[in-house]
């Protein structure tokens, strides 16, 4: 694969250092066995949990605790196996974490399922999210086994941008229902939905690195010094301000506050990282507020989202503003109420949540039951699924792959970080899921693709040269430009420009 | 591009460092803020969650805990003899909040309160169910019966103290209402508290503590105590000036007693509360001034609005700067003067007890016998009165129960002291008159025991109502009650 190592103006020499560093195959640990043990820690928690909200709500075990524990188990080794098999140099902390964080979404699912009648609207959602999450790791293994190389991805460059734009727009042609609270993020047929902003999250971000990486020498050089800063010419500039404004209008017309700040903050970052400009954050930065406040001003939707983040309570006074919703208030006060360590499983009444209690909500829950300690445990969870995708991006040796790694999991953290931080209050609240956790099959798919494009990247980056010695040695840097949109062919070093020339 | 990579890590961990600040913050800093929010259900639904703890009587419990396994609550609260004990326990309903112990002891009955923290864990620990802390009463259940007996249909209220120490052995308020009815959510218990509610007899007042009364006679036990404690009178026996005719100062109405042809002119301060004199004991306020019989008022508890037994009582009223027509009333308990059955048997009480008025109270203990977390402690609430003047008042009370209009109070074998009462009230003194009597019983062996007792509207016929004649056979049976005779 280093006959494809796509490093950009490096000199020869360090690239054949890099390549010396690069232990033999033989000598590099794969780590599939620390995954497999990690994996039994990531199911006995979710399968204990199940035990527990049993023995706490009804008195006695599970009925089909052994179904519920082979099924997951199952699942989750089919994952391993095909980790194993596809991508054996992968990450081994990432399918864990993932696990460990659908598991616990399912326990949770299905102690809110229990709780019955004292939760409105209470359709049995343990089921179908297992269905979901059956799914999701199909598509994992589908990932591992079609996608070879992380760069394939590359070529579809223009296409993801036409994919993602659709599954952007599309919301904003069906009808929103009531409960939904003004947003609309959902595409239906019948009782069938789909959320597309998921998906377009990876779709985009593979768009982004595949852009980036042809403009960001044009971006970070082509510019102008202004006041310590670097401004961008205007040709380059354009595909920002489309970005801004693509944002501004998913805001405005699908008055969806959480993809929109999703979207640009995760194409910052991407623009950073590729250029390697600090004035693009500045930049990005004052396009976003700008943007927030032209928005708030205008919008309804979006004032009401900040004035019940402001007073939280004002939703329970003798008069209500328009439109105004419990949520928050009595998220907090499940919080509260779960302090330190939690009323336990099954022994909360997080169910006081009422709308979205399993969805958007359900970190209300997770702090009621498992308290502080808890919530500390499940952030832990998503932080280290974040920093092992950045580490990803550090080891990737091709621009494009440490551009996805970025993006992907900053996109993880934004989203965490946006859905979390509304429902503890920390933040205006948007309407967004919580990644694996929450109830909502387009989520736990599309983020079990995410983790899976993450594991194929790592596995690339950490795959030991297959020899060496067989390298041919470039002497002239590749060209930049569209030719390097070539296929990356993996492991057939003619394909290569450089190699060839 | 590492280096903004690395950046980006930074900065993806101040975002989870950020939250996990925030939930610090919400768990840890605010959590019982936000865990006692008025909004929170959860303290409505924890308050059944297990077993309530009980309100004794007499060693027995008085309330009980239902296993009703409801959606929201698991528990009901449920009393033995609801409506007489209504006045004591007040209500626990899991949709209309509660009130009085069940509302004041509330921490420690759902075992929530702090000084419980130790026997709930130890309980967790070895597996006991979790049950909240018992409230312990200083009522005797024989003086509660006589009282709620004594008023039967009756309206009105009964209290009984203990004048040594101040316990309250009797708090009984007629009509009363049965708790239970409303303790649920059922459409049946709404239907219930709805009808309590909006019923013309206010079943739900207690009336022993928090409606006040003109308290007529006998609050002129308060004007003999000011004659002696000013020095104004020495000795019971001292002949008072009355003229056959009082004309309330700068008016030309004349005061009249309760009948014509009673000797009050120039009467003994004892044969004038024996016959209660009104002419006596107006012209004495009237003389003495509205000052000096509101200080000795306010020692004996009243214009003091935090009487809590824990329950706090209503204040009791005498007024300030009265005409001097006004304060010949005010001093024979009519015109502005009003007063508690509580407040009024805190008077006997201190008479009782050689001046030293002890401070009411209703809870001798929090937490099982056994096990208690906080026990009373009697304390003097003010010395109302000397020793001596103490004596003095005694001696006229013992006189109205021996030879005069409270005779049927009279207990043979024991000491009993009374004052009776026929408070006039409403426009024009049209409304019946309220009926009191307001006594002491003190046997041989040192038993002693204070009653207060109004009844509202005892007979038909305004000119049968009497202190004397209906509510001083309840104070008997009361008192009977108390020193076990």
């Amino acid at each position: 694969m280093s006959t494809f190592d796509v490093s950009g103006g490096r000199t020869p020499a360090a690239r054949r250092r890099r390549a010396a560093d690069r232990p033999a195959a033989d000598t590099v640990p794969n780590r599939r066995n620390t995954e497999l043990l990690m994996l039994a820690f990531a199911l006995a928690v979710p399968i204990l949990g199940y035990a527990n909200v049993g023995l706490a709500m009804d008195g006695t075990l599970p009925a089909n605790i052994l179904a519920y524990g082979l099924g997951l188990a199952v699942l989750a080794g089919a994952a391993h196996l095909a980790v194993r098999r596809f991508a054996p140099y992968a990450d081994p902390l990432l399918l864990p974490l993932a696990t460990l964080l659908n598991g616990l979404g399912l326990v949770m699912l299905w102690r809110l399922d229990k709780a019955g009648k004292l939760l409105r609207n209470n359709f049995p959602a343990t089921t179908n999210q297992l269905m979901w999450s059956g799914l999701g790791i199909a598509l994992f293994i589908g990932v591992m086994w079609l996608l070879k190389d992380h760069r394939i991805l590359q070529r579809y460059t223009y296409i993801s941008m036409v994919v993602a734009l659709v599954l952007l727009a599309a919301p904003a042609f069906f009808p929103s229902r009531e409960e939904d609270f003004g947003a609309k993020i959902w595409i239906r047929f019948g009782s069938f939905s789909i959320q597309p902003g998921e998906f377009a999250k990876i779709i985009l971000t593979i768009f982004f690195s595949g852009f980036l990486m042809v403009k960001k020498d044009a971006l970070a050089l082509a510019s102008r010094k202004f006041m310590g800063l670097y401004l961008p010419r205007g040709r380059d500039l354009g595909p920002i301000v489309v970005v801004w404004l693509l944002s501004i209008l998913i805001l405005v017309f699908e008055t969806d506050l959480g993809t929109s700040f999703l979207f640009f903050g995760l194409f910052v970052v991407m623009l950073y990282v590729a250029t390697e400009r600090t004035s693009w954050i500045v930049f990005g930065l004052l396009m976003s507020f700008g943007g927030a406040a032209l928005v708030a001003t205008k919008e309804h939707h979006v004032k009401t989202r900040i004035n019940a983040w402001l007073d939280p309570m004002a939703a329970f006074g003798p008069h209500p503003p328009k439109q105004s919703s419990e949520q928050i208030g009595q998220t907090l006060m499940s919080l509260g109420s779960g302090g330190t360590v939690g009323t336990g499983l099954g022994q909360g009444r997080s169910w006081l949540i009422q709308f979205a209690a399993k969805s958007d909500f359900i970190l209300g829950s997770f702090g009621e039951e498992l308290g502080l300690a808890g919530l500390m445990a499940i952030f832990l969870v998503y932080g280290l699924v974040v920093q092992r995708g950045l580490r990803t991006a550090l080891a990737a040796r091709d621009p494009f792959g440490k551009l996805l790694a970025v993006g992907l999991s900053s996109a993880f953290a934004l989203q965490v970080f946006v859905v979390a931080g509304g429902v503890t209050g920390l933040i205006p609240l948007t309407g967004m899921t919580m990644p694996f956790l929450a109830q909502g099959g387009s989520s736990v798919v599309a983020n079990w693709a995410l983790i899976a494009v993450l594991m194929k990247i790592s596995d690339t980056a950490r795959r030991p040269a297959a020899e060496p010695a067989a390298e041919p040695a470039p002497a002239i840097p590749e060209p930049a430009g569209p030719d390097r949109f070539g296929p990356p062919g993996h492991g057939a070093p003619g394909q290569s420009r450089g190699a060839s020339s | 591009m590492n280096k903004p990579i690395r950046r980006v890590s930074i900065f993806c961990l101040v975002l989870i460092l950020a939250l996990m600040v925030r939930v610090n913050w919400v768990q840890g800093v605010q959590a019982s803020a936000w865990a006692s929010n008025p909004h929170n259900e959860r303290t409505k639904y924890d308050r059944y969650a297990y077993p309530r703890g009980n309100i004794i009587v007499g060693g027995q419990p008085v309330t009980k805990s239902d296993f009703v396994n409801g959606l929201r609550y698991k528990y009901k609260r449920s009393w033995v003899d609801g409506p007489m004990y209504a006045p004591v326990t007040g209500y626990s309903s899991q949709v209309f909040d509660a009130s009085q112990l069940e509302k004041l002891e509330d921490d420690v009955l759902s075992g929530t309160d702090s000084r419980l923290f130790f026997r709930n864990t130890l309980d967790m620990l070895t597996g006991k169910t979790r049950q909240g802390g018992d409230v312990v009463t200083t009522i005797d259940p024989k003086v509660q019966k006589a009282g709620f007996e004594g008023l039967g249909n009756r309206k009105g209220a009964a209290v009984a103290i203990d004048p040594r120490t101040g316990a309250i052995l009797a708090l009984v308020s007629t009509p009363s209402y049965d708790p239970g009815t409303f303790a649920g959510g059922s459409d049946a218990d709404s239907a219930a508290w709805t009808a309590l509610k909006s019923d013309p007899n206010q079943p739900m007042l207690n009336r022993a503590l928090r409606q006040t009364y003109p308290p007529g006679s006998t609050f002129k036990l308060v004007t003999a105590a000011t004659a002696f404690e000013t020095g104004k009178f020495k000795d019971p026996n001292d002949e008072t000036q009355t003229p056959e005719t009082y004309i309330l100062p700068g008016t030309s109405t004349p005061l009249v007693n309760d009948s014509p042809d009673e000797p009050c002119t120039d009467a003994t301060l004892a044969a004038a509360m024996a016959l209660s004199c009104n002419t006596v004991f107006g012209k004495i306020g009237a003389e003495l001034g509205g000052d000096a019989v509101r200080a000795q008022a306010e020692k004996f508890g009243f214009n003091n609005d935090k009487v809590d037994v824990p329950i706090r009582a209503a204040a009791s009223y005498y007024p300030s700067g009265s005409s001097p027509d006004g304060t010949a009333m005010d001093a024979i308990g009519q015109h502005d003067t009003r007063a508690t059955p509580l407040e009024m048997a805190m008077v006997a009480a201190a008479i009782a007890n050689n001046g030293s008025l002890m401070q009411p109270y209703l809870v001798a203990q929090e937490g099982a016998p056994g096990h208690a977390i906080s026990t009373h402690s009697e304390h003097q609430m003010s010395q109302a009165v000397s020793p001596a003047t103490a004596q003095k008042l005694q001696q006229l009370m013992e006189g109205v129960v021996k030879n005069g209009t409270g005779q049927r109070a009279n207990i043979p074998g024991v000491t009993v002291g009374g004052k009776t009462g026929t408070a006039q009230h409403g426009q024009d003194n049209a409304g019946k008159p309220f009926a009191w009597f307001v006594s002491y019983a003190k046997d041989s062996s040192g038993k002693q025991v204070a009653v207060a007792v109004v009844v509202e509207d005892g007979a038909a016929q305004s000119s049968e109502i009497s202190g004397g004649s209906l509510a001083a056979p309840i104070a008997k049976s009361m008192m009977q009650a108390a020193l076990g005779k």
